[in-house]
């Protein structure tokens, strides 16, 4: 054994990648680049919100989509058919984008004449709430059929989203979905949570939703 | 959940670490795991070895978890619980509103090197 040394780190886990996050805001902000971190389940209208919103917005403000996936590039091809700019970032195995692989998109999608880009997050409503990618809002979908009880089961996601969207309310008749206890469960976790009932299929409640990111984005951008 | 993911990252942390201190070699790491946060240690150590057989500053070294159990504050009748065994809703009065004290941290404690 040669000089053993202890080093006191004392610090989260998550610390490093909370100031990396930190960081990339800030630039962002500077470059009056609004980034939209949008999470969800597999399988809940991510990619078809999405296509809604651009279809909403894409002639207010510059877009770039990263679809971030595990493998394929089947959504980043969907989103391209809207003419927006849209690459596709495979996470290699991981469940979740942080600081440094939203960095890494942001640098390949080349913003600097972007307004609005969108991050689709891996579908999992566990490790994206855990890593904070920089975005200026989390947005997160809860769709019908998985039930008016999901902000009870992962209650971080509820806890770091600024905006809730329930999607799927067209198919409300066919589940036990209740939309009431579904907002006092999403409010008992983040009482400031915006929430929109939404039908992206249909289109229903879109431009609720659609008025509220706009206001952010003006907002953000100054 | 995230057991590999995070591994990277205290790598990724500790190998900068380790430059900033001209460390050549990292012995031990001493993490911090609070009981109802969302890594398993028993997924996080073989993570660990799998990583570590690939990053030379890691190669020897043992990773150390100490729990921190998890205890809520019950904010009706002031009093505290054990959160694994009766989770969000009060043992002493049955009120919900209550909320966690410890057990979601996840802290890397302090490393030894050489």
């Amino acid at each position: 054994m040669g000089n053993v040394r202890i080093l006191e780190i004392k610090e989260s886990v998550y610390a490093d990648n909370d100031r990396q996050a930190d960081q990339l805001r800030a630039e962002l902000k500077e470059q009056k680049v609004f980034l939209l971190n949008l999470m969800s389940s597999p399988g809940s209208g991510k990619t078809t919100t999405l296509l809604r919103t651009i279809e909403a917005l894409k002639d207010e403000f510059a877009i770039g989509v990263m679809e971030a996936d595990i493998d394929s590039a089947v959504d980043a091809e969907t989103i391209s058919q809207t003419g927006v700019k849209s690459i596709q970032l495979h996470t290699g195995g991981m469940c979740h984008l942080d600081a440094g692989m939203t960095r890494q998109g942001i640098a390949g999608l080349d913003t600097s004449n972007v307004d609005l880009a969108i991050l689709e997050n891996v579908g999992n409503l566990v490790c994206p709430a855990e890593f904070d990618t920089g975005a200026s809002k989390n947005a997160m979908i809860l769709s019908v059929p998985e039930g008016h009880d999901k902000p009870l089961k992962y209650p971080l996601m509820f806890q770091i989203s600024d905006v809730v969207l329930i999607n799927k309310i067209d198919v409300l008749p066919y589940f036990d979905f209740n939309l009431e206890l579904a907002k006092q469960y999403i409010h008992q976790r983040n009482p400031k949570a915006q929430v929109f009932p939404i039908c992206a299929k249909t289109g229903e409640g879109i431009d609720a939703w659609v008025a509220w990111l706009r206001e952010q984005i003006r907002d953000w951008r100054g | 959940m995230h057991e590999l993911g995070v591994t990277f990252h205290i790598m990724d942390h500790l190998e900068r670490v380790a430059e900033e201190n001209q460390a050549v070699k990292i012995c031990k790491v001493t993490l911090e795991l609070g009981e109802v946060s969302t890594v398993i240690e028993s997924y996080l150590q073989n993570c660990w070895k799998w990583a570590a057989a690939k990053r030379p500053l890691f190669e020897e070294a043992e990773l150390v978890v100490e729990t921190l159990p998890a205890i809520t504050f019950c904010e009706e009748c002031d009093q505290t619980y054990a959160t694994v065994e009766h989770g969000k809703i009060c043992p002493y009065c049955g009120s919900g509103s209550t909320y966690l004290l410890q057990g979601n941290e996840f802290n890397i404690k302090e490393i030894e090197v050489e």
